[in-house]
């Protein structure tokens, strides 16, 4: 019953009476109740006060007032580090930073030639950007991904337009990284949509045999025992003289693996939609393939889109695991950086960096896909 | 914005006392020097537009919603922050909710046995004789070994009412018992609460069935943006409404009908 | 629809006509039929053509193919046993049982130890202040960003940065973290210390007996005679008393500093410590997601009622709450022990010999790649299908019974 003297008096100031009393609003009543409001609740704020502004103290002295940002470059390289050592232990080092960063980043392409991985890392980041945001979400955004995909082949590649070639032997760091997550996504995608179309199959039990059997397998074994069959097994695997490279060979493994997990989520979307659909679908007259593919899958994709994003970042946080397999990815990157001789002992401020630049791509999918779980929940529950 | 002292009966006899108390949800008044006596026996009937409060002061009464200000005694007990007071008051006082509340996982004759067996410290076989002599006033003893999730709502909004019965209760208050319901068993649930109503039980009601107000009721409360604005016997305000926002609620529910 | 008489639909005098398959392409059962052959056909053409290249390959290279070698003498060195195990006179075949109790070893205490982890941040999450919860929601989401290999390798770091064991730190007087892992005293076992774990098993059996016999009485009487108090004194009297009783031996191996490493005592290797602080904080982010979406998932009206029925919230807790949230949480906590399990895999990082390592070792001595890899998924996927089994079987015993 709003009326528009109802909105008028909503917005009028509150006459002085009317205003709540000091203890039910404002800081002083919120700090009483949501930080003091019974002893334990005390006891558990000052406890917990007095250990965050302890290790924020250690760690502001250690990271900011006492750490050393650059190193002059010293005639012995292996002596450049020694300003670094005189602190360690009471401050960080983030000259190793400065010196190894572009190794972290970009492992072993060639120096001059690093603006190409460069822009590739740019091109993924724009390219996730454009998937999430809604007006792109229609047919077009398929060919973008098949346009940008290639281009970052070609970039990386090299070998045309004047572009020199680089073997992919030499690739390394965050777009290694990028990479195998991003092609194992969209490959795995399309057998993904088959393997979990096939597992609700009821006419072709052969079929939902083998989808099951497919999905149960890859879900019941560690991702390590894939990268290990790709670097041991498929070497047997071919007929001879054909050696596919090692990093197409994690590629696969990842795209066998991603397409299990992404059937899973695809099928939990495929069983949400309401049986009403499917039968609509039929009534109409419409073929199994044009009831899927214009009914049944769009909307089935779209319930499960935050899901697949947090798939999508357990992917990208799996990709570390090429490490065991020799694959110079960001941690892998990482870690041999620390290895330099010059810089030993430094690994903290490593870790740090490189779980900052994990943190910083996963926390945005994770808050990107609960911001649109909550959008649908709002619209679902109009 | 005149407001209805709705006191009738001398404090000392009331069931339930509301002395100008206030509520406020962060900045947001939403109980506005809510005054109102229920005598012994009386049946209250609280209606308003969403957003009125009615709900609030009545989750007030068995304390599931905090006041900051004013005064609540029910059954002669004050309710405070005291938990002891509190156990003596929501022992006397049974709700039912829009929602029914069942709990799922228990089978009906559990559902009701629960709390006599636990609070009121029942053996088990006297409970679940005094479950069945509700379960068949609300007309389903064989539903007794089902599941809540088996039975219609019209069914469990029934069974919840005798869960809060079990408990004997003084007072019941009911939160928009028939509004989730389909409307072909409203019936079932309001005949149940004219059956309750005969047998003398204090009742405060929130709802929106008129039909009930009238046949069953000895006050209704009209309530508006958090404050009592009218009340008198069903016949005054129904008839006779004073003010433009009673007159503009009914003109709106009654045209439904 | 019952009838008192028979009802007409379930009497067997008249059945559904059985339809002949037609081979012809309008029938669906034919066109299901040929199309799940093409399928087999591809899928079993593609195998074939994979078998007979391997055949191939391993016979050019000359490796062997078939489990024969489980029966050689292993010559991989094993840090941590739990059997005994001599590197040069064991069997491979014992290597690989040592790898599998060393990954048992991790997963059974780490999801022991993740739960309770887990539960208590979870339930933290939900407090009402305001810290706690804000603190715990930042552990959770920075937990669950960071890949989990990153973070074994930095608690590996963490615990090589010891200090060498001369100047290794103390924990009390018996406690020593060093690089080469953190030393602690071991009971040294005596019967007594046997019997007194029997009394154990005797006590729970008499406080499974007494909280019946407890309930029993609240059925009949109303009254409960106390539960808590009773069992507590059970379980911990009786094995005090039994052990007192034997004499009550109470000596330590107490690890002493001898040269440059100390001897006696128990260890916990950097190796396997990393390990399990890394999988046990990583995986309790999880689960405390996981039980705060269970307790949040039974509908404030279910508190409601309760309370408005008088019920304490313990007992509305205990009676109420909980077993809804249960049903919610114990699905999804069964897959994170099962990753818990698969992410102990990772051990081959930090130098941690569980199965993966140890085969993935033979693997290479052997160069018997199929066969080592089959045994770690053969291994994976007993522990995956059992937990699989267990939740189906819950799942359908709890089940709310609905129409």
């Amino acid at each position: 019953m709003s009326t528009t003297s109802e909105v008028a008096l909503a917005t009028a100031p509150l006459p002085a009476r009317e205003r709540p009393p000091a203890g039910v609003v404002g800081p002083v009543a919120w700090g009483r109740h949501n930080l003091f409001g019974s002893i334990g609740s005390s006891v558990v704020t000052i406890v917990l006060g007095v250990l965050i502004f302890y290790f924020f103290w250690r760690f502001l002295s250690w990271g900011l007032i006492h750490a050393v940002w650059s190193v002059p470059v010293a005639a012995n390289p292996l002596e450049t580090a020694i300003p670094c050592r005189q602190v360690q232990g009471v401050g960080a080092c983030w000259a190793v930073i400065g010196d190894k960063w572009r190794f972290i980043l970009f492992g072993r392409y060639p120096y001059d030639m690093q603006w190409r991985p460069g822009l590739c890392v740019l091109l993924f980041i724009g390219l996730y950007v454009i998937s999430a945001m809604r007006r792109f979400w229609r047919k077009e955004l398929l060919y973008i991904w098949i346009a940008t995909l290639v281009v970052i082949a070609v970039l990386m590649w090299g070998g045309v337009l004047g572009m020199e070639y680089v073997a992919q032997d030499q690739w390394g760091g965050l777009p290694i990284t990028l990479i195998l997550s991003t092609f194992g996504l969209a490959f795995a995608f399309p057998l993904a949509v088959l393997v979990a179309l096939g597992r609700r199959s009821t006419q072709l039990p052969a079929v939902k045999f083998l989808c099951v059997g497919y999905v149960e397998l890859i879900r019941g074994v560690p991702l390590i025992s894939l990268l290990f069959m790709a670097s041991v097994m498929f070497p047997l695997f071919m007929p001879e003289g054909l050696n596919p490279d090692k990093l197409l060979r994690a590629q696969v493994a990842i795209i066998l693996f991603a397409g299990a997990y992404l059937a899973e989520v695809i099928r939990g979307g495929l069983q949400a939609l309401p049986k009403g659909q499917y039968e609509a679908a039929d009534a109409l007259g419409l073929s199994y393939g044009q009831k899927t593919a214009k009914i049944i899958l769009p909307q089935a994709l779209r319930l499960v889109i935050p899901p697949l994003v947090n798939t999508f970042m357990g992917f990208f946080q799996d990709t570390s695991l090429v490490l065991i397999i020799g694959i110079l990815d960001l941690l892998t990157a990482g870690k041999t950086a620390m290895a330099d001789p010059t810089w030993t002992g430094f690994s903290t401020e490593i870790y740090i960096v490189l779980a900052v630049i994990y943190f910083v791509f996963c926390y945005a999918m994770s808050s990107y896909s609960r911001g649109l779980e909550r959008q649908f929940r709002r619209a679902h529950n109009r | 914005m005149s407001q209805t002292n709705a006191m009738s009966a001398t404090d000392a006899e009331a069931a339930i006392v509301l002395d100008k108390v206030n509520k406020w949800y962060g900045a947001m008044h939403v109980l506005r020097d809510v005054s109102l006596t229920v005598g012994k026996g009386e049946r209250v009937v609280v209606c308003g537009p969403s957003g009125s409060g009615k709900s609030t002061t009545i989750r007030c009464i068995n304390r599931l919603e905090e006041h900051q200000q004013g005064r609540i005694i029910v059954d002669g007990t004050e309710l405070t922050g005291d938990t002891r007071a509190l156990d003596t008051i929501r022992r006397e006082v049974g709700m039912v909710f829009q929602s029914f509340n069942l709990f799922p996982h228990l089978t009906i004759l559990q559902n009701l046995t629960l709390a006599p067996i636990q609070v009121r410290k029942m053996p088990k076989a006297e409970a679940e004789d005094l479950a069945m002599s509700y379960l068949r006033r609300v007309k389903i003893p064989e539903q007794a070994n089902k599941y809540p999730l088996q039975l219609s709502g019209g069914q469990q909004q029934r069974v919840a009412i005798a869960r809060a019965l079990c408990m004997k209760p003084k007072i019941m208050l009911f939160d928009e018992p028939t509004s989730a319901l389909d409307p072909e068993m409203i019936k079932e649930v309001l005949d149940v609460m004219v059956g309750l109503a005969e047998t003398g039980m204090t009742m405060v009601c929130v709802t929106h069935e008129m039909g009930f107000a009238r046949q069953v009721a000895n006050r209704v409360v009209f309530m508006d943006r958090g404050e009592v604005v009218e009340s008198g016997s069903p016949t005054e305000m129904f008839e006779h409404a004073q003010t433009d926002r009673l007159k503009t609620f009914l003109s709106q529910i009654l045209r439904g009908h | 629809m019952s009838g008192t008489a028979a009802d007409p639909r379930l009497l067997p005098t008249r059945q559904a006509p059985r339809r002949r398959l037609q081979l012809s392409w309008s029938d669906p059962r034919f066109r299901n039929i040929v199309w799940q052959l093409l399928v087999l056909a591809i899928v079993l053409g593609i195998l074939w053509y994979l078998v007979s290249t391997t055949r191939h390959n391993l016979a050019a290279r000359n490796i062997a193919t078939g489990f024969g070698f489980l029966d050689s003498t292993s010559g991989i060195p094993i840090g941590e046993t739990l059997i005994p195990y001599t590197s040069g006179a064991s069997t491979y075949a014992r290597a690989l049982l040592e790898g599998i109790l060393n990954t048992l070893k991790v997963a059974v205490v780490g999801v022991i130890l993740a739960t309770i982890l887990g539960t208590l941040i979870g339930v933290g999450r939900l407090s009402p202040n305001w810290l706690l919860a804000r603190l715990t929601a930042i552990y959770v989401e920075v937990l669950r960003d960071i890949p989990v290999l990153l973070q074994l390798l930095f608690w590996y770091v963490l615990l090589q940065g010891l200090p060498a064991p001369r100047q290794s730190l103390r924990l009390g007087s018996a406690v020593f973290l060093s690089n080469r892992g953190i030393k602690v005293p071991l009971l040294n076992w005596e019967t007594a210390h046997s019997l007194a774990l029997l009394a154990f098993a005797v006590a729970i059996v008499l406080s499974v007996l007494w909280a019946r016999h407890a309930h029993r009485r609240q059925d009949t009487t109303g009254e409960a005679p106390p539960v808590l108090p009773v069992v507590l004194g059970l379980l911990i009297g009786l094995p005090v008393i039994v052990w007192a009783v034997f004499g009550a031996p109470l000596t330590f191996d107490m690890p002493a500093l001898h040269g440059f490493n100390f001897t006696g005592g128990g260890t916990i290797t950097p190796e396997y410590g990393a390990l399990l602080i890394g999988l046990v904080i990583y995986t309790s982010a999880y689960i405390a997601e996981i039980v705060r979406s269970g307790i949040q998932a039974v509908p404030t009206g279910q508190w409601e009622a309760a309370q408005a029925l008088g019920l304490h919230r313990g007992r509305t807790l205990r009676l109420v709450v909980l077993p809804q949230a249960l049903r919610v949480i114990i699905p999804p906590m069964t897959s994170q022990y099962l990753n818990l399990t698969k992410n102990s895999s990772l051990a081959v990082a930090i130098g941690y010999q569980d199965i993966v390592s140890i085969a993935g070792t033979i693997l290479n001595q052997t160069g018997q790649a199929i066969e080592g890899i089959a045994i770690i998924m053969a291994v994976y996927l007993t522990i995956s299908l059992s937990i699989s089994l267990f939740m189906n079987w819950y799942n359908a015993h709890i089940a709310l019974v609905g129409r």
